[in-house]
């Protein structure tokens, strides 16, 4: 009831407005990069074929997205390390 | 000295004409020498919502088959001195009229005119890619929502990258306030958030819009009307004068006392 008052009162906005925004904000850093969702998934994949090289990680909990800036858009990516990798050729 | 200005929006639909059709009268009835050029060949409007339907002899793609001469092809305004308007073909397409012709038309224009305003078509194909190449300066029309937006975005970039175009100004149409009030339409500080350019007016969502162009007579002629207003204040913002934007909230009565009263306000 006091949900509904403060809604007819104007006092909360939990309007479809902020949904529109989100998504305007991911589609436009996609047109703007001019980057497909499909190039996205091949450079994820040749991410973890050169990191798991040297590095165990968690490919389920692999994030690669663009972020925008004011005025750039930078590669963002979050890689779960499980356990680095021992690799004698590395070290010498 | 001389503008030339393009109107344009990407999405359809979205008011370009209507935009280009006030604006014009607005910068006109100040006194100001106005062209206005229908680049939507094909698909026609800004005769109608001038109200000039009835009058047009020869039309832009005459003027470049050198049917007639550019003066032939221009219709004077019977309401307001120093608008003209340079109508388009209605029977032909988009390939008609190329960038250079454009070019060529618009740069004879601005030597007789303050102001020459081109009112484009939809889409980013050629017939929007010829509407650009004269202008030197544009008008992004949108609305406030995902698809309108998506679409100005996409122009703002092909201004730049076809016609070195690096400032467009926005103007939002059709506000619906309420719903904005309401959380359920992105407000002025969204969509400058989203697209980051320089704001030049809001139009609200008014009837007195389609009352107006059902008569062929542009809304900013019309005292009463806050749409009319709007245009008003965007003709001046283009003259260079700083005027703050309207106050669009209409909420009165006894929800918003009753807000006052118990504290929410």
């Amino acid at each position: 009831m006091l949900d509904f008052l403060a809604r007819l009162l104007g006092r909360e906005c939990p309007g479809s407005k902020n949904v529109a925004k989100e998504r305007l904000r991911l589609v436009l850093v996609h047109d703007r990069a001019d980057v497909s969702p499909q190039l996205l998934q091949l450079l994820k994949n040749d991410m973890v074929e050169v990191i798991s090289k040297y590095i165990e990680i968690d490919e389920k909990g692999l994030d690669v997205t663009l972020e925008r800036d004011d005025n750039q858009v930078a590669l963002v990516a979050n890689i779960p390390v499980k356990k680095m990798k021992r690799v004698a050729g590395n070290l010498a | 000295m001389s503008e030339v200005i393009v109107v344009t929006s990407g999405k359809g639909g979205v008011g370009k004409t209507t935009v280009t059709a006030n604006i014009g009268c607005g910068l006109a009835m100040l006194g100001y020498k106005v062209v206005l050029i229908d680049a939507d060949t094909g698909l026609r409007n800004l005769d109608v919502v001038l109200g000039m339907e009835n009058r047009i002899v020869f039309d832009l793609t005459d003027v470049i088959e050198e049917k007639c001469r550019l003066r032939q092809a221009l219709i004077k305004d019977r309401r307001i001195e120093e608008l003209f308007l340079l109508p388009t073909a209605q029977t032909k397409d988009k390939s008609a009229v190329t960038a250079k012709d454009m070019q060529d038309v618009c740069g004879q224009l601005r030597e007789h005119f303050d102001y020459v305003i081109i009112d484009s078509p939809a889409g980013i194909e050629q017939g929007f890619q010829s509407a650009v190449a004269g202008a030197e300066k544009a008008i992004v029309v949108t609305a406030a929502e995902v698809a309108a937006v998506r679409d100005a975005d996409r122009v703002v970039g092909l201004l730049d990258s076809l016609a070195e175009i690096r400032d467009p100004k926005l103007i939002i149409n059709r506000l619906r306030v309420h719903m904005v009030q309401r959380g359920d339409m992105m407000s002025l500080e969204d969509m400058h958030d989203i697209l980051g350019l320089e704001l030049l007016g809001v139009i609200p969502d008014d009837e007195s819009v389609v009352v107006a162009t059902n008569r062929g007579e542009p809304v900013v002629t019309s005292e009463n009307s806050i749409s009319g207003r709007a245009f008003k204040n965007i003709v001046r913002r283009m003259l260079g004068e700083s005027v703050p934007l309207m106050n669009l909230d209409h909420r009165e009565g006894v929800f918003n006392r009753l807000r006052k009263i118990i504290g929410l306000g």
